[in-house]
Formats: structure tokens, C-alpha cells, sequence
């Protein structure tokens, strides 16, 4: 078995906010973040795929097909957008950076052909970041 | 959904690599550099990891501030600009980085509530790095 990494960065705004929070707790929870107007980051997703490699090619997945599949479905979606406003599943849900690996595993994971989704990271930050391998 | 959150916080600190349990020629052939009396310091860079389900309601592993809480309290405000080798934890081992790392991972592991430690890496230099995910892993 052996996993291939592609990163990939988009620039996004968001904030956070649950409505069934009065005010007062959502600022308590969510500090800074909690800013109506939002605020942004430049996101560094990295998408890792894993498979035995294939005699033929020498090549575990595609890495240009695994490439578009990431810009059709995440980049374009996400880059300079307002999460909360523009991304479907952020019109309910808050788009923390653990929500939003989430939602681009689920992008992602019925949209690659021969390679299995391993792992999917978002930076927020370089010093922030979260890991989705799928577990319910 | 079960995801993983990884946070990178930075401290300075000396210490100097030296076994009371070997000779001087031993500790030098050992040790080498790190073997200077005087001590020498590192820009550390901890990264703990820690996992749980993420929170409905939050949208959350936990919340960062807790985490950023505890180890501003527990490590950093501990670590931060001392010399290692006068602390007690390292009275009897050697602080390199592999015990400083097991050191923090117990410290995190003791304390945090918020959610379940994963691992804890800790990079001495751009190019050293150690991680500890407890006894047995």
C-alpha cells in the first residue's frame, strides 16, 4: 500500500454561530469568531489517497485526475467564498475546520476512481489543523 | 464524526545532554556537542493532537481556547525560557527531547478533559522531531 499527498490552498471567509445559542453564548463560545461579518483564512487542504501501485503506470491514482476532482469539487466550491453564505452544508451547520474536512471527505470520497480516500487535513492555520479518516 | 485536531505552540529553553551514569569520555563520545557544560537552547515546537466527536452544537473536537488554555498554564507557562536540567523531572533523566516529550504527553494526559489525547510531537529543530502516543503505541 502507498499513500500520495496532494495539497491544495483556498482562501475562504466564515463565522460561527448557532442559532439555539442566545447571544451571550455564542460569543462565550465562540469568541473572536463569533463576528456577524465574518472573518477569513487561507486554507491549505491536503488530500491523501492510498492503493497498491499500479504495475502498468507506477502510479497509485492519477495525480492529474485526483487534481481536478479536488478543484471541481472542493475548490470551486470553497475558494473566496463566504462558507456560511455560499457552501451548502454550511447554510445549517457551522463551518469549523472540523466540519469542514468533513464536508470535503464527503465531497471527495464517492468521486475517486481507483485510489481510497485516506485522510483529509484543512489548515486553518500553520499552527491549526484537523485530520477526518472517515470515522463515524 | 470522529476527527483529530492538531495545534502547534512554540517555547524556548537550554538544557545540556549529560548521563550521571557515564563517564566524561562516555557522555563526550555519546553526547558530543549537546555535551557542553554550559548548556545550549532550542526553539521548541510542541504539536498535540487530540480526537473526540465532533460537537453538534459547537461544530467542535472542544473548544480551542480550553486547549490554548491549558497549555499556556500547564506547559509553556512550565518550560518556557528555563533551563531544563534544573528542573525536577529532569533531577535523574536526561532532558532530551525524547523524555521532554513523554514529559508533556503525561502532563496533557493527566490533566486535559476536553478531549482524548492523541499524540503529542515535539520538533527541537526544523530538521529533529520525536512523537510519544503513551506506553504501549
Amino acid at each position: 500500500m502507498v499513500y500520495l499527498t496532494r495539497k491544495a490552498e483556498f482562501s475562504a471567509s466564515h463565522y460561527y454561530h448557532n442559532p439555539d445559542f442566545s447571544p451571550d453564548e455564542n460569543r462565550r463560545v465562540f469568541g473572536k469568531c463569533n463576528n456577524p461579518n465574518g472573518h477569513g483564512h487561507n486554507y491549505t487542504l491536503e488530500v491523501t489517497v492510498k492503493g497498491e501501485v499500479d504495475p502498468r503506470s507506477g502510479f497509485v491514482v492519477d495525480l492529474k485526475q485526483l487534481k481536478e476532482v479536488m478543484h471541481r469539487e472542493v475548490l470551486d466550491a470553497m475558494d473566496h467564498r463566504f462558507l456560511n453564505k455560499e457552501v451548502p452544508e454550511f447554510l445549517h451547520q457551522i463551518p469549523t475546520t472540523e466540519n469542514i474536512a468533513i464536508a470535503i471527505w464527503q465531497r471527495l470520497v464517492t468521486k475517486l476512481d481507483k485510489a481510497r480516500l485516506h485522510r483529509v487535513r484543512v489548515y486553518e492555520t500553520p499552527d491549526l489543523f484537523v485530520d477526518f479518516y472517515g470515522e463515524a | 464524526m470522529k476527527a483529530h485536531l492538531s495545534r502547534r505552540y512554540l517555547f524556548s529553553a537550554s538544557h545540556r545532554l549529560h548521563s550521571e551514569a557515564m563517564s566524561s569520555e562516555e557522555n563526550q563520545l555519546t553526547y558530543g556537542k549537546c555535551n557542553n557544560p554550559y548548556g545550549h537552547g532550542h526553539n521548541y515546537v510542541i504539536e498535540v493532537t487530540v480526537s473526540g466527536t465532533v460537537d453538534e452544537k459547537t461544530g467542535m473536537v472542544c473548544n480551542l481556547t480550553d486547549l490554548d488554555g491549558f497549555i499556556e498554564r500547564e506547559v509553556l507557562a512550565r518550560y518556557d525560557h528555563e533551563n531544563l536540567n534544573t528542573m525536577q523531572e529532569f533531577a535523574k533523566d536526561v532532558p532530551t527531547t525524547e523524555n521532554l516529550c513523554i514529559e508533556i504527553y503525561e502532563i496533557v494526559n493527566r490533566g486535559f478533559r476536553h478531549a482524548h489525547l492523541e499524540r503529542v510531537k515535539l520538533e527541537e529543530t526544523m530538521m529533529n522531531s520525536f512523537e510519544y502516543a503513551g506506553s504501549g503505541v
